[in-house]
């Protein structure tokens, strides 16, 4: 890799971020329209809406407020209006994401209604996105970056190539130093051991193996059947992938061959420093990677089998593929072809490269398919009913 | 060309890694980890992205692959054939 720098964004925190965004956040459900109807008005600006934020309590209400707070404080994010039904959980989120230093304003509807609302915070979603077009980009060290990893729609041949692809970009980039996620907890069931092994302490093997054990233990609990076409999906059985520990073994070649797991983290919750971080996750695409934005992930490798499409509002999603077939019937949807990995005309050092290559390219500015395509998936994870 | 692959050595399986194999076809293949290439003639069609038995597997025998176990068979699979849900599954859930 040559690239020791790439050209972001410093945020006030002295985060580094490589997109710009002026976001408008709904706190609840109900002010998905107001949300909308201010990025309609403002033109640089972009909603966020999602289906949850009423009567959840306890854990649940926390990873909520986490998801929210952390979007809105992510790096890629330059500026927020914040939008809720009432004024509370509204400020609440605006106080959270406000410890940043960057600008963040609370709007609520009740004893407003939505036009004034909407009115209001236009005003102020214009000033930010002028605000924000002003701001340049500057060198920074690329070790500086937080990138994350998941997969989806798997199948064979991520094992064979997507996947340790980007374990070799995790290895080189574990090495400099920079900040690493993967997660997908059910999804390690077969492979469990080896990540324990790879854990950096006993003590955070530990750790990693209660998260493990409580989120199988949960899945026991409430399977009717053996989850075949729910985990591995239908999509992956589709693709060659028999059963869960298969899967398993396969979208661990993710963390390389050298990392080591540092610590864990609970769902949207933030690295306390540098190294590979495993996050309590699902390993449903868009719930995974909303929970990589929220702990302040800026950039995203997600290697895919049989074309899994998933972008996000915030995290750029880097796709790769090693499967000729998806290369070719889904083209538009895959950033970086390591086919050529699967017919030994290309090795994994040089897959890694490519990858990383590719990371610079889109930390500079370069959209990602998905970006271009407008996927902006972003989906919150629910832990049980609410209220 | 390669027709398919296996992660390693003692593995149960092959991956096949082209379109279009066909019952009966000689395929070669690349062991990743020794880096050394094999051959093997398949039973069944066999899908991109599906594997198929490179050895004799009885009924209810560990399935390998990575080295590590993916599962037991539900029916003995021969060498060649197909090697999917419908003879393997899970020991997990």
């Amino acid at each position: 890799m040559k690239a020791k720098t790439i050209m972001g964004y410093r945020r006030e925190n002295g985060r580094v971020g490589i997109r710009n965004h002026v976001i408008i956040l709904p706190v609840d459900d109900l002010s998905n329209a107001a949300s909308e109807a201010v990025a309609n008005n403002i033109k640089g600006a972009m909603a966020i809406p999602h289906p949850y934020g009423r009567l959840q309590f306890g854990a649940d209400l926390e990873l909520h407020f986490r998801t929210l707070i952390g979007a809105g404080s992510n790096p890629n994010v330059a500026a927020v209006v914040v939008i809720g039904i009432e004024p509370g959980w509204t400020q609440r989120v605006v106080d959270g994401i406000a410890k940043t230093g960057k600008p963040v304003s609370g709007f609520s509807i009740e004893l407003n209604g939505d036009i004034k609302v909407v009115a209001d915070a236009s005003r102020v979603a214009k000033e930010y996105v002028q605000g924000a077009s002003e701001l340049q980009r500057v060198g920074c060290p690329l070790n500086e970056l937080w990138v994350s990893t998941k997969c989806g729609e798997s199948d064979t041949t991520s094992g064979c190539g997507a996947n340790p692809s980007v374990g070799n970009a995790f290895d080189k980039l574990y090495a400099l130093g920079n900040t690493l996620l993967f997660g997908e907890t059910s999804e390690i069931t077969g492979g469990e051991q080896l990540v324990r092994d790879r854990c950096a302490t006993s003590e955070i093997g530990e750790q990693f193996m209660q998260m493990w054990s409580a989120y199988n233990d949960f899945i026991v609990a409430n399977k009717t059947d053996d989850l075949s076409d729910s985990q591995p999906t239908k999509g992956n059985i589709i693709g060659g992938l028999t059963t869960i520990e298969e899967k398993a073994l396969g979208n661990i070649q993710k963390i390389g061959k050298q990392c080591r797991v540092d610590g864990v983290l609970e769902p949207a919750d933030t690295p306390k420093g540098k190294g590979l971080w495993f996050m309590d996750s699902s390993s449903a695409a868009a719930e995974m990677v909303t929970l990589c934005a929220a702990a302040g992930f800026v950039v995203h490798f997600f290697p895919t089998g049989q074309g899994n499409i998933i972008g996000n509002p915030i995290l750029p999603v880097i796709k790769i593929s090693a499967n000729p077939r998806t290369v070719r019937t889904m083209s538009e949807h895959i950033d970086v072809d390591v086919s050529g990995l699967l017919q030994r005309k290309m090795n994994m050092d040089d897959a890694g490269d490519l990858l990383l290559d590719a990371m610079v390219r889109t930390c500079n500015g370069r959209l990602t398919a998905a970006e271009a395509l407008g996927h902006r998936e972003f989906v919150l994870t629910k832990l049980y009913r609410s209220a | 060309m390669i027709h398919f692959i296996v992660h390693e050595k003692n593995d149960s399986v092959g991956v096949v890694v082209v379109e279009g194999v066909k019952a009966g076809q000689e395929l070669t293949g690349w062991v990743m980890d020794e880096d050394e290439t094999i051959t093997a003639e398949v039973v069944n069609d066999i899908p991109i992205g599906h594997k198929f038995a490179i050895k004799d597997l009885a009924n209810n025998a560990t399935v390998i692959k990575y080295g590590v176990d993916i599962g037991r068979t539900v029916a003995p699979i021969k060498a060649g054939e197909h090697l999917h849900v419908h003879n393997v599954k899970t020991k997990r859930w």
